[in-house]
């Protein structure tokens, strides 16, 4: 088509009339309506609102009428051509939702299936309980210290008043270094952290100390020669046994819920004096199977304690051997058996699980204990 | 020390509803281990019967067994079968009725055997609970013990509880009844009846003679004589009850009365048969080359440091540990020479330990034993062989005693409370400690209080806050003499802890102090626990192994003979003779427990171990024993820590089977070297430690797969793929993969602190480089050439693609790297972007010879 018609000047073009252009916009309007999807749709738009569709043609001709009329005439189509394009638009949201819609629905997946990406490894419940000890003594203010497993003999037993001939010292079932008389020994307990904190810390000292110990027990349900311990430390002025007991009190309930104590039964340690068992009120029965046939506890064997560690008064004869003035200081300290804790506290019926390296064992675990 | 309560009740008065049990957890609120409280389990009817008439009756299974007849007092006898044969018509002996029970929970009723119905049975002493009396038999009681009838648990105290208490070394007075009577006499504030408390009817010389060449290992040597023993006299059946109840077995009436004084008394006693003795007694140390055959018939070759009893013949026991056979006493013996003598705890120990000897005499003298008992305890046992083997005491007494008395300790009567921070009173500070047995009277007024009395100068005291112990009276000193029984107490803490537990440990307050303030975890701390959280977030497991290893595991890894991995720390008594080093490397001993795992099923691994490793030093010390008076000076400390081996934290990964299973995505993929590299790049990545990474040849891993990770020019592990040797000698699947790095070394490489930097908000210019270059050019020296080439402007490199194949020839490989440039201040200009890229493939060039692959 090529510009205007100038040669013929008609005050009125067929497709301009009124009735026409309602019957262009009603068509139009229930094409779009009756369009079931949005191809139907596109193509009900190239003949309603395309180039050559009626309103476009209309739309064209309006440049061929006098002047006078062309102002109406636009007014009209204008208004017809809106209502197609509002209608239009309608539908088009109707059916791109449709259409969303029906697509979702087939795009529905089984969102139980597995994947392959590797699924959550484990910790080791002994790095678990180690951490979580470590937690709860630097919530007070106590530091994490650590030390060789290969430890010299005077750390591990001369500091800490276990004398030569001693029967204690025969008591821990060492392993020595070669050759006799190395002077070495696989630690046997994390109390040498205690010498080596006294010897180069100055007080206040407030230390816990998580670690690997050796004896020379052979393996079965309830022994290993490799095994872990906790150690804690105090050396401050006018420290006593209450605080022991505070602290173990808090230690306890940290450890295994609110309202629970810690009790202290006199015992002997060479390294110290007081020297006491540390039993925990049973976490699970709190003392209610004592004397109560009706209802056993397994985790206390009905005793409502559970051993659990020693403790004491750090011996004065430890502390001028590491270089504390014993006019001025004194201390405490408390030790317990980490695989022990996991045997009570979650239920671990054998050792050798826990030394094994059975993955299986890990697994349980999680990230939590 | 097993403890009968019967035995006890001798010599304190416990109130009648005192059992086991409950004795036992008041000894243990006084500090000693009562390890089991055996209660009997045995109930009646358990009564005495005499034998009436019995039949030999033999068996097709060869045994006789006899078909009896009993009076148990009643209008008829009682019929029973016996295994037995010690006894004959008229014994009395212990019959069992059905409806009774007896230890060990074996219920009896009327059953029928070899052919008769047995109405109970005869006993024996094994049966009855009281241990084996050595007679093979049942028990036939003496003439005149009993009547027909009679309740035999009466007669007999059958239902006695035992309390097994563990002696910590402190307490040596406690393995004896008369020390544990102490304790409970304590308990239970009742008097003691002390058993040592007896007339000594000794003249005090003409005894024995007796020569101590040693008198600092003996301080004391006491020896009676008693004549005209009856050696073949059996032991009274209440002495033979007691010492099966203490766990001994009744020998010989001299031996037993010997036995029997020890456990009572806690002093050891060695009776010589005076008939073989030849000469003077002379204790001294042992010569080399000396030898003695023990009473348990071993032949001991003694050191120079034995402390020796020893006559004219030579020696005749090793003091304090065992006698020797020569002159023990026997049945044909009729004088004895009784031994009660005060060692060394040292000597005896050192002893008994170098003879691998443990005997009842040297667990007592180890711990020390009572230095004033020695008179007392030979007259009890005098007095006993006189009594039950008819002899006859001689006046004549040999007492060689140098031991020195007990000292004062001078504390201040506040020590006890400073001690427990609980408000004991001065006043019954030193009551308790009279209850112990100690002497206390107030210190002379120049006294001074005696050293390591903890706390003195310390700023603060919680207890002071109590009104019922006051500072005055606090500070006032007292001298305190232990009893001769409790050589342990020597320091003011000792007395503190008498005090404290029988104030009650349960009294003391519960008060948390307060530390100063804390810097939480280190930053080594903190790094290792992100490594294992990365680790378990990237799928793997920790698991732990022992470290002990051997050379069966480095020949499993294949380590050369040379390699430094194969020299060790050695134990002297490992739990193995296969496993007697420490682990160099952690995967000697990770890989057994990966091969546990997959042997167990776990056949997809993947598995983590953070463990000390223990690295020799070039030269070996010996770590001394410094003295422990004083603080060593710092230079003897560090000369403590110099002679340790190097004790590094590693790191060991091992992976097997599948990474990704097979399943309804597709195929699944095995885990393989580049996983292993990956975990090791990723574990540094934790640290903040950017580490170069180099193809070497290292066992365990496959020669041409193992990456060794280094940083700062320093070694810090390897990754990759085992070698197939190795998966098989570990059972392994093939293709396992495994990583080892020094944690401590990568953890210290990490950053301090990590300084921001603002990063830019212009367009980023993309550019692709594929370079054909020879196939042995490692890719990470090449990106390293193109990083160096691309300059400032370069923001990031990745290699995207490798390629080998026929398009580029054999020998080569081509390498896609993506480079993105950027500036901080600007839009590049495309020629900017241009120059970068070539100064980038220039170097790659210049180095390597790559060559741009084009289209
Ligand atoms: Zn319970």
């Amino acid at each position: 088509m090529s510009g205007p018609n100038t040669q013929y000047d008609p005050v009125e073009v067929t497709p301009l009339h009124a009735e026409a252009l309602e019957r262009t916009r009603d068509e139009a309007l229930s094409a779009f309506t009756e369009a079931a999807d949005l191809a139907a749709l596109q193509a009900a738009k190239v003949t309603h609102l395309g180039e050559k569709s009626p309103i476009a043609l209309a739309n064209r001709e309006i440049g061929a009428l006098p002047p006078s009329a062309r102002k109406e005439a636009g007014q009209r189509i204008g208004t017809a051509r809106k209502a197609i394009n509002d209608a239009f638009a309608e539908r088009l949201v109707v059916l791109e939702a449709e259409h969303e819609e029906r697509m979702l629905a087939t795009e529905r997946v089984d969102v139980t299936l597995p994947w392959h990406t590797p699924e959550l490894g484990a910790r080791h419940p002994l790095s678990l309980i180690s951490e979580q000890v470590a937690d709860v003594f630097t919530a007070l203010g106590w530091d994490v210290a650590e030390g060789p497993e290969i430890e010299a003999e005077w750390l591990n037993f001369d500091a800490l008043n276990f004398q030569p001939d001693h029967p204690a010292r025969q008591m821990q079932d060492t392993f020595f270094v070669e050759p006799a008389g190395s002077g070495k020994v696989l630690r046997t307990h994390t109390s040498p952290v205690q010498a080596r904190s006294m010897l180069t810390r100055k007080p206040p000292i407030y230390v816990i100390c998580p670690g690997r110990v050796f004896r020379t027990d052979e393996l079965d349900a309830t022994h290993t020669p490799v095994f872990y311990q906790v150690e804690g430390l105090v050396v401050d002025e006018g420290i006593t046994l209450a605080h022991l007991k505070g602290t173990l009190d808090h230690f306890v309930v940290s450890m295994f819920g609110e309202g629970l104590e810690a009790r202290l039964r006199p015992n002997f340690f060479p390294f110290t004096e007081p020297s006491a068992e540390v039993d925990l009120k049973c976490f699970v029965c709190r003392g209610a199977s004592v004397g109560n046939p009706d209802r056993p506890c397994r985790t206390c064997g009905s005793e409502g304690w559970i051993e659990w560690g020693g403790c004491g008064v750090v011996n004065p004869r430890v502390l001028r051997a590491c270089g504390i003035d014993t006019d001025r200081y004194s201390g405490f300290a408390f030790g317990m058996g980490l695989e022990r804790t996991l045997m009570f506290r979650n239920g671990v019926e054998d050792m050798r699980d826990m030394v094994e390296g059975d993955v299986r064992f890990s697994r349980q675990f999680g990230m939590e204990i | 020390m097993r403890v009968p309560l019967s035995w006890l009740r001798e010599y304190v008065e416990l109130p009648a509803d005192v059992t086991g049990r409950s004795l036992g957890e008041q000894l243990v609120r006084a500090g000693l281990e009562v390890e089991t409280v055996e209660e009997s389990e045995l109930t009646g009817p358990l009564v005495v019967g005499k034998v009436l008439t019995y039949e030999n009756e033999p068996q097709k299974n060869g045994k006789t067994i006899r078909w009896c007849s009993l009076d148990i007092g009643k209008d008829e006898p009682q019929w029973v079968v016996c295994g037995a044969h010690n006894f004959e018509v008229g014994d009395l002996v212990v019959v069992v009725l059905p409806g009774a029970v007896l230890p060990g929970g074996f219920a009896i009723s009327a059953r029928k055997t070899y052919g008769h119905v047995s109405n109970g049975m005869i006993c024996s002493s094994t049966e009855l609970g009281l241990g084996d009396d050595g007679t093979d038999g049942i028990v036939v009681l003496e003439p005149g013990e009993g009547t027909p009838g009679d309740d035999a648990i009466k007669l007999l105290s059958l239902t006695d509880d035992v309390l097994d208490i563990a002696v910590t070394p402190d307490r040596g007075y406690c393995l004896s009844i008369r020390g544990v009577a102490r304790e409970a006499a304590t308990a239970y504030g009742l008097p003691l009846k002390d058993p040592a408390a007896l007339t000594l009817t000794g003249s005090g010389d003409g005894g024995y003679p007796v020569r101590v060449d040693d008198a600092t290992a003996c301080t004391a040597f006491v020896t009676r004589t008693v004549t005209g023993i009856d050696a073949k006299a059996l032991s009274p059946r209440w002495l033979q009850k007691r010492l099966l109840a203490a766990g001994m077995r009744p020998i010989s009436i001299g031996v037993d009365v010997t036995n029997y004084v020890m456990l009572e008394l806690g002093q050891p006693i060695h009776g010589y048969d005076k008939s073989r003795l030849s000469g003077d007694i002379v204790v001294r140390r042992a010569t080399s080359g000396e030898k003695l055959v023990t009473l348990d018939d071993q032949t001991r070759e003694l050191d120079a440091e034995d402390l020796l009893i020893t006559d004219d013949s030579g020696p005749i026991g090793i003091a304090g540990v065992m006698g020797g056979a020569s002159t023990e006493i026997s049945g044909s013996t009729t004088d004895v020479v009784i031994e009660a003598a005060h060692f060394d705890p040292i000597v005896i120990a050192r002893s008994s330990r170098r003879h691998k000897l443990s005997s009842e005499a040297s667990r007592r003298f180890e711990r020390e034993v009572d230095p004033q008992l020695p008179r007392y305890a030979a007259q009890r046992v005098a007095d006993l062989l006189a009594e039950l083997a008819g002899g006859t005491i001689l006046a004549d007494e040999t007492v060689a005693d140098t031991h020195p008395l007990p000292q004062p300790v001078v504390i201040r009567g506040d020590h006890p409370a400073r001690v427990s921070g609980a408000p004991i009173a001065v006043d019954d500070a030193m009551e308790f400690l009279k209850a112990v047995g100690c002497k206390v009277e107030p210190a002379a007024d120049d006294a001074v209080a005696s050293p390591l009395a903890v706390g003195v100068k310390a700023s603060s005291l919680d207890y002071e806050s109590s009104n019922s112990c006051d500072v005055l009276t606090g500070s006032r000193l007292w001298a305190v003499t232990p009893p001769s029984w409790r050589p342990d107490l020597r320091d003011p803490n000792d007395f503190a802890e008498e005090v404290i537990r029988l104030f009650g440990f349960d009294n003391v307050p519960s008060v948390l102090p307060s530390a100063p303030g804390g810097q939480g975890l280190t930053v080594s701390q903190r790094r290792r626990r992100r490594v294992a959280t990365a680790l378990v977030g990237a799928g793997l497991t920790e698991v732990v192994s022992y470290p002990f290893t051997g050379d069966a595991d480095f020949d499993a890894m294949g380590l050369p003979a040379d390699d430094d991995r194969r020299a060790t720390v050695k134990l002297a008594n490992p739990i193995s003779d296969e496993e007697p080093s420490m682990q160099t490397t952690l995967l000697s001993t990770l890989l057994r427990t990966a091969e546990r795992n997959v042997g167990r099923g776990q056949t997809d691994l993947a598995v983590f171990q953070t463990s000390l490793v223990f690295k020799p030093k070039a030269e070996t010390k010996a770590a001394p024993l410094l003295a422990v008076e004083a603080r060593p000076s710092d230079s003897d400390v560090q000369s403590l820590y110099d002679a340790l081996p190097d004790q590094p934290l590693h790191v060991g990964v091992v992976l097997t089977g599948a990474l990704t299973p097979t399943g309804w995505w597709g195929k699944g993929r095995p885990a393989g070297w580049s996983d292993a590299v990956q975990i090791a790049r990723l574990i540094a990545s934790v640290v903040g430690v950017e580490p170069t990474v180099k193809n070497v040849e290292l066992a365990p891993w496959h020669p041409g797969r193992c990456a060794e990770f280094s940083v700062d020019g320093k070694v810090v592990g390897h990754a990759g793929e085992l070698h197939p040797k190795v998966c098989q000698a570990f059972g392994l699947p093939s293709r396992s993969s495994a990583v080892e790095l020094d944690l401590d070394a990568l953890i210290v490489a990490g950053p301090e602190t990590v300084t921001a930097v603002p990063f830019s908000s212009y367009p980023v210019a993309k550019e692709d480089v594929a370079l054909i270059l020879a196939a042995d050019v490692a890719a990470a020296d090449v990106q390293a050439a193109l990083t160096e080439g691309a300059g400032e402007l370069l923001e990031s490199i990745r290699l995207f693609d490798l390629y080998t194949g026929e398009q580029i020839g054999e020998g080569k490989k081509s390498l896609a790297f993506a480079l993105r440039f950027r500036a901080a201040d600007r839009t590049l200009k495309d020629t900017e972007v241009a120059e970068a890229r070539q100064a980038a493939v220039q170097v790659a060039v210049e180095r390597f010879g790559a060559v741009q692959r084009v289209g």
